[in-house]
């Protein structure tokens, strides 16, 4: 048991190091969400009720389209340099090891998101409550966003124009997270409680938590077979 | 003396699936055709105009069974990509892939006789309803699901990947079509609710079930005519292959 937890931990701890030794990747994930998020008020107006009652939806499908940005990564240089493969041929379970991945790239893509969207969220003309509920939402949310597009990622890797075809793939499976995530903020926004929202986003992060492991490994099998 | 029980798996062959399906597809092709042409004239002729709609609410009978089927076949498939990923039945494989487009046929064909529709009927093309929504990213599942598969080159990695592509859509097109509801219900957009329908009356049920099952029949034939040619290119240096082109071995 103690083997196992110390590979898990070794391998979280290459990846956080990898990613701190190119720390351009995920700042370059970042910088997509903020100028997503501020290009959206050019487009529509600067009318500021306008931009309030947008607010949930724009900042929701904008951290959408930036893991999506960020998936590619997931698996391709560990892929291309053969570490993959050593890790399928590891004695520790794959859908475990594959975790430790996911949770490196949430906490190097998907919790810098969660941090800098309270200052987006004001940007939109969003007040300290729904900010609060935002944050929440985006926390319990972004981790089902990396989980369900690893799949994608690991089901398209090696292939020609893979960025693209995640997208296809995964996009209508997040439909459920951004409902839910952007629910809660329009929930306290109308002035009932999110509590249902965030609850069910929860669950669905339980959920995906148990079952999307095992569809990564498998997509990884067969990809790298 | 017992009887000799049928050799259900001997189908799951390349070379007796080929041969059976070769014999199945006119008929069901040609019953396909019959209950079309039954369904419609029913349906067109027989059928009288609804007191609310007036002739449009005709589309129905393309538009309903477009809609079951298109639900149906995409569980369907995923079956078959069960099947073919844990057992590795080859014919499985095939069949997965060969219902994808039809199902994507019919997703579509919903969506776009829903649309006709509703333009007389609502007096939109298109409103955010749960179930046009939910419609909408059904197709976007089997076109994720083509497009994977058209992407990998290698045929065995294709088919695996694809299923567990399939699986996943399936797991969570429940969970989808859930919260495309509850989003629907919260946004209190354009409240207009199909469900609400009158109760229909016989000869318009008639019409509507007999073109459910020229669906069904064209959606059988067109998925083995399919799946036929698939199994001939992936086995196209197999013996059975050669023997029924009459090439040489």
């Amino acid at each position: 048991m103690s083997a196992l937890l110390r590979a898990l931990m070794a391998l979280l701890r290459r990846d956080l190091l990898l990613a701190m030794r190119r720390r351009q990747d995920a700042l370059v994930v970042l910088g997509f969400f903020v100028v997503v998020v501020s290009l959206f008020p050019l487009g529509v107006g600067p009318d500021p009720q306008l931009l309030r009652s947008m607010a949930p939806g724009v900042l929701w499908v904008s951290a959408l389209l930036a893991t999506m940005l960020s998936l590619e990564r997931l698996f391709a240089d560990d892929f291309r340099d053969g570490s993959l493969e050593q890790l399928l041929l590891t004695p520790q379970p794959l859908p475990l090891l594959v975790l430790m991945k996911i949770l490196a790239h949430w906490l190097v893509t998907g919790l810098p998101l969660v941090l800098i969207s309270p200052l987006l969220g004001m940007q939109l003309n969003l007040d300290g409550t729904e900010i609060a509920v935002l944050m929440m939402a985006l926390l319990l949310g972004t981790p089902i966003l990396s989980l369900v597009g690893a799949i994608g990622a690991g089901l398209t890797l090696g292939l020609r124009g893979g960025g693209v075809l995640i997208s296809l793939l995964i996009l209508p499976l997040y439909v459920p997270a951004l409902i839910m995530g952007a629910g809660a903020v329009d929930a306290v926004m109308y002035g009932s409680s999110p509590d249902a929202h965030l609850s069910l986003l929860a669950a669905l992060l339980i959920f995906t938590l148990l079952l999307a492991p095992w569809a990564i490994a498998a997509a990884l099998r067969i990809m790298l077979d | 003396m017992a009887q000799p029980r049928v050799q259900w798996f001997k189908f799951s062959s390349p070379p007796n699936f080929y041969d059976l399906s070769g014999r199945l597809i006119p008929w069901f092709g040609g019953l396909a055709a019959i209950l079309c042409v039954a369904g419609l004239y029913v349906g067109f002729v027989v059928a009288p105009p609804d007191y609310q709609q007036g002739d449009s609410y005709r589309i129905m009978f393309i538009h309903v069974p477009a809609a079951w089927m298109s639900m149906f076949l995409y569980v369907l498939m995923a079956v078959y990509a069960a099947i073919g990923l844990i057992w590795r039945v080859k014919t499985a494989e095939v069949m997965a892939k060969a219902i994808a487009p039809t199902g994507a046929l019919f997703a579509f064909l919903c969506l776009w006789t829903g649309a006709l529709w509703g333009k007389p009927t609502w007096g939109t093309y298109w409103v955010w309803d749960a179930r046009l929504t939910s419609q909408l990213i059904l197709l976007f599942l089997y076109l994720g699901y083509m497009a994977l598969h058209g992407a990998i080159e290698d045929r065995q990695r294709a088919a695996n990947a694809s299923a567990v592509l399939a699986l996943a859509g399936v797991v969570n097109v429940p969970i989808i079509y859930f919260s495309v509801v509850w989003w629907n219900t919260l946004h209190q957009g354009a409240s207009i609710t199909v469900t609400s329908a009158p109760t229909m009356e016989t000869v318009m049920f008639v019409a509507l079930m007999l073109m459910t099952f020229a669906c069904w029949m064209y959606a059988i034939a067109v998925v083995l005519w399919r799946a036929r040619l698939e199994l001939l290119e992936r086995e196209r240096r197999a013996k059975w292959v050669l023997e029924r082109m009459g090439g040489k071995a």
